[in-house]
């Protein structure tokens, strides 16, 4: 991408800009790393609570069978299941801040089973294809758009969306159960 | 009804969680101070892989090289009946959440919030993912540098997304 963008703005003669916005990116990054700080020390804090009381486990195992298919390589009860599921249950609300906290311990506790720490395992190949497929029931940001710019009915794109979103998680698992037959 | 769970559901959480470990007899704040400081840790691990990732989708971002994609692609999607409007969010959904947040509000904002495109362009942008910057942030964070069929599985399912949007879109509503 940086090689991309580099030679089109030396073609495009947009070089000043990217001086900028190497600045403003990096800053950004900091920035967007600290405000994860607190989010992350919240949630992770709130979820050691739970996971001392036994509220995780419980949780966990009501969806055991579906992790179970989606993820044969964790082996039972191991923490990166519930983090992942945490991870989708965030998501599909909408808390993206909480998700990215969950979904980072999550990555973290799949590279534990991880023989090879440079390659990603089919776990965590499936973690993220769900995850990118878009989890999220209701887009809460679209609807204020929307509302703002007059929409005679703002709400109206719930049900398709989560009809689309529905549709592309499913097919999403079958790309990546197939690419996971295909690489054996 | 969903729109109400979306609010309620962080303090709600928050509150059976408490509740539940301290009828439980958990040691409510420690644990909490505990769990705290782990994500703390983690946070600050992820910071210069953060940076760089931010720095590489800016750039690219920035030098406008998507308008160039947004022109060599045209005739392609032209063929397969991708509205010619919603190209540039379709390009740059799965590089950036808020440039494509300011694409779905320049085409509600062009085209009307009730409109077809307006309508396709909201579903979509629902729909959808930040792809690259999730897949580097998340692969990041570890260290991992093979992404295996990620990337690969991640856009092909992205691409068939779109295709069911503009399907729900044109025979649904």
């Amino acid at each position: 991408m940086i090689f991309i963008g580099i030679i089109y703005a030396v073609y495009t003669g947009n070089l000043g800009e990217i001086n900028n916005i190497i600045l403003t990116e990096a800053e950004e990054g900091v920035m967007f790393a600290i405000s994860l700080i607190g989010i992350m020390a919240f949630w992770l804090g709130l979820m050691n609570i739970a996971e001392k009381s036994g509220l995780i486990k419980s949780i966990a195992k009501l969806f055991r069978p579906l992790l179970r298919l989606l993820f044969p390589e964790i082996p039972k009860g191991h923490p990166a299941e519930r983090w992942i599921l945490m991870n989708f249950i965030a998501n599909m609300f909408g808390v993206g801040n909480a998700a990215t906290a969950f979904g980072l311990k999550a990555m973290g506790e799949l590279n534990s089973l991880n023989r090879d720490k440079k390659v990603a395992t089919n776990s965590m190949a499936m973690f993220l294809i769900i995850n990118m497929s878009s989890l999220q029931l209701v887009p809460l940001t679209v609807l204020k758009i929307r509302y703002d710019y007059g929409s005679s009915n703002p709400t109206d794109i719930i049900g398709p969306t989560i009809v689309a979103t529905t549709f592309s998680t499913i097919i999403a698992i079958i790309i990546g159960k197939f690419f996971e037959v295909a690489k054996r | 009804m969903i729109e109400f769970i979306s609010i309620a559901i962080i303090p709600f959480m928050v509150l059976i969680i408490v509740l539940h470990g301290y009828i439980k007899g958990v040691d409510v704040y420690n644990s909490f101070i505990e769990g705290a400081k782990e994500g703390m840790k983690t946070s600050i691990k992820i910071m210069p892989y953060l940076i760089g990732i931010f720095i590489a989708i800016g750039i690219f971002r920035g030098s406008n090289a998507m308008d160039m994609f947004i022109d060599l692609l045209s005739p392609i999607t032209n063929i397969l009946g991708i509205p010619k409007q919603i190209l540039p969010l379709v390009l740059i959904r799965p590089i950036s959440g808020s440039g494509a947040l300011g694409v779905v509000r320049d085409t509600i904002a062009h085209y009307g919030p009730d409109s077809m495109i307006g309508k396709l362009s909201s579903i979509m942008m629902g729909s959808s993912e930040t792809i690259f910057y999730t897949l580097a942030v998340y692969f990041g964070s570890i260290g991992v540098e093979d992404y295996g069929h990620t990337l690969k599985a991640a856009l092909l399912s992205y691409v068939i997304s779109i295709f069911i949007s503009i399907f729900i879109c044109k025979f649904l509503i």
